[in-house]
């Protein structure tokens, strides 16, 4: 299992570097911040000053190395337009995304697998019919659309839940969290539930094509023919089954949760990293967006060790083939 | 328990499945009986309904398939007639089950030891670890080395044969009164099939459990049974003492299968088959199921047999049987 933790963890650094590379650069081939970092009246000399300041007057590669040096102590740079540390910025909107995103995760678990297994196990009854239609519903709709939808309707016609903000929030070690509060809730439900639409949509599909498949099973059958309870049947042999595709794509969304929060954060003006990400972009601020990109890369990178480790959990024949590589 | 009679009876059993192409007869009028310390073989090719009979007597019969008509008495209570709740009390219990492919059996997920403790608690009122010393002891009865080891393997760590002594443990676990063997020697070797024929006789002899084995191969039933019913598209066609039918066999299907044994043939010599193909379950021919194949087929056989007694102790389902000549 070690053996399997470090390889994994090397993969993962490769990864991360050349990640960098390749962001380094983009971001350097999209126009000029040099504009947007004088004032338009400065002359030659000025702006000379400045760019040499920000050491954009140096071959790319020496930018590079710069960059990467300082990445290891944890400096990202200076944001053009904050003038703050760009790590600083996005670390202070992170709980936010954060937040959100779990939020999401869990209603995506909570409802899908249920949902999913109930469709899988009744598959011609209405109920089931009416989840997988509901399902299609939830694939197919923008999300930007559903959560003005869903703002006119609970917040401007029903009056039911605010539509901006994260409302009150409570401080718990050191990070601002809505949950802990009514009001934080009521914030929190709309924009979560908008960002887990999709992801609900995807859990009930696999959680179902995994039910109908594991339930013809002979191991199912032989279970039921030792006389155990059929919610055992379901809750321990099925779900054990089929939990390994679902963890995956779980554990591989919940990056895309983060990372694609950005519609929904816009829409219910939800003070996170992806809001912060469309005004850099917009103002070519670009420390802020390459460091948003390798927070991001390694969000992604930490998800899927741990869905690698989660695997070999649930999938015993997973560990096996590790040992024997 | 203290009922009269066989341990099973089942009588004029019908499951068909109502699916969108037509009715299948999976099993159509089938009626057996197995007592206490008797092993049955039922005997026929594969579709011919015997996986579906043993099934039927479990209440696991999944849809589109349903039992439609019949009784199966077991102890003297109509399994028929009784509740979910009451079957899944006898499932596993009372009567056991081991399947054909010991490689799908037991679930890839979960240890040994859950899968075989699960099925004690599931019944039995006791603790964890007298189930987990019941498991114990399962295993070495079925002659698994150092089970407290292998308790806490997964599946895929076993052989198939190593695995089929398991689901072999998990049915004998609560001591039954009676198991069904679905041809569960079919998917391995034949030095394993040997061991695992030779457990399962031995635990039923010790523990008088009365034992049905569903196989295509005679050669295996030959060995352990006391009774045979041979099966042909959903219908008993001959029923009797195994000596009696492997010694001269009457109804035309139990000849044919019996020729097509190499082992009773010199080498070099032509082994006789059965012409034809088994007919499709959704179209069988009217009367006799078997006259397409049958070389002593003719117009008579356009009326459906009915299983009667054609020399004592021995009943079949034919009109030209062969009661005369040599065996």
């Amino acid at each position: 299992m070690s053996v399997f933790v470090i390889r994994r963890l090397l993969q993962s650094a490769l990864v991360v570097l050349v990640m960098s590379l390749l962001v380094f650069v983009g971001v350097n081939v999209v126009g000029d911040p040099v504009e947007m970092l004088v004032n338009p009246e400065a002359d030659q000399a000025e702006i000379a000053r400045v760019v040499q300041s920000f050491g954009l007057d140096r071959p790319l590669y020496e930018q590079y190395g710069l960059f990467l040096l300082n990445a290891f102590k944890g400096n990202l740079g200076l944001s053009f337009v904050y003038g703050e540390p760009a790590l600083k910025l996005i670390v202070q909107r992170i709980p936010a995304t954060l937040e959100l995103a779990l939020a999401a995760l869990l209603m995506a678990i909570m409802l899908g697998i249920p949902l999913g297994v109930f469709a899988g196990l009744r598959p011609d009854s209405k109920v089931s019919k009416t989840i997988m239609a509901g399902s299609i519903l939830g694939f197919s709709l923008p999300t930007f659309w559903v959560g003005i939808m869903m703002i006119m309707v609970f917040a401007v016609m029903l009056g039911w839940l605010p539509s901006t903000g994260r409302g009150a929030t409570v401080n718990v070690l050191g990070i601002d969290v809505s949950f802990l509060t009514w009001d934080g809730l009521a914030h929190l439900l709309m924009p979560a539930l908008n960002l887990a639409l999709f992801k609900i949509s995807l859990v009930i599909r696999l959680s179902r094509a995994g039910t109908r498949e594991t339930v013809l099973q002979d191991y199912i059958k032989f279970a039921r023919a030792k006389g155990i309870s059929n919610a055992r049947v379901v809750l321990v042999h099925l779900l054990k089954n089929i939990l390994i595709p679902v963890v995956t794509v779980i554990g591989l969304e919940f990056g895309g949760l983060i990372a694609f929060s950005v519609v929904t954060e816009t829409v219910f003006a939800w003070p996170g990293m992806g809001k912060l990400i469309i005004d850099s972009i917009h103002s070519l601020d670009r420390p802020v967006v390459v460091a948003y990109l390798m927070i991001i890369v390694l969000v992604f990178v930490i998800i899927n060790l741990v869905v690698d480790i989660l695997y070999s959990i649930l999938d015993p024949r997973v560990r096996l083939r590790d040992v024997k590589a | 328990m203290a009922g009269t009679g066989p341990t099973l009876r089942v009588e004029g059993l019908r499951t068909h499945f109502f699916t969108n192409d037509g009715i299948v007869k999976a099993v159509d009028d089938v009626s057996f009986a197995v007592d206490r310390g008797q092993t049955l073989g039922l005997v026929g090719e594969s579709g011919c309904g015997k996986t579906v009979t043993g099934f039927s007597v479990l209440g696991l019969v999944d849809p589109p398939g349903r039992v439609t008509d019949g009784r199966i008495l077991f102890n003297g209570e109509d399994l028929l007639t009784a509740g979910e709740e009451r079957l899944r009390s006898l499932r596993g219990n009372r009567i056991a089950m081991i399947f054909q492919d010991p490689m799908m059996t037991l679930n890839p997920v979960l240890r040994i030891e859950t899968q075989m403790v699960e099925t004690v608690l599931a019944h039995q009122d006791v603790d964890r670890d007298t189930a987990r010393q019941m498991a114990r002891d399962a295993m070495g009865k079925v002659g698994i080395p150092s089970p407290d080891e292998r308790l806490h393997a997964y599946p895929h760590q076993f052989s198939g044969g190593m695995r089929q002594r398991v689901a072999i443990a998990i049915a004998f676990i609560n001591k039954p009164d009676l198991i069904i063997a679905d041809e569960p020697t079919t998917a391995l070797d034949v030095t394993i099939q040997g061991q695992i024929l030779f457990e399962a006789q031995k635990l039923c002899r010790e523990t008088g459990t009365a034992l049905i084995w569903i196989t295509h191969d005679l050669a295996v039933v030959a060995g352990l049974a006391n009774h045979i019913c041979v099966m042909y598209a959903g219908r008993i066609v001959e029923e009797g003492r195994l000596d009696d039918v492997l010694d001269w066999p009457i109804h035309p299907y139990t000849r044919g299968l019996l020729n097509s044994v190499p082992s009773q043939k010199k080498s070099g010599e032509r082994l006789e088959q059965i012409p034809g193909m088994t007919p499709s379950p959704l179209n069988l021919p009217p009367g006799c199921a078997f006259k397409t194949r049958c070389p002593r087929a003719d117009h008579v056989c356009d009326a459906e047999p009915e299983l009667r007694e054609a020399v004592p102790g021995r009943r079949i389902r034919c009109f030209h049987p062969h009661t005369q000549g040599t065996p």
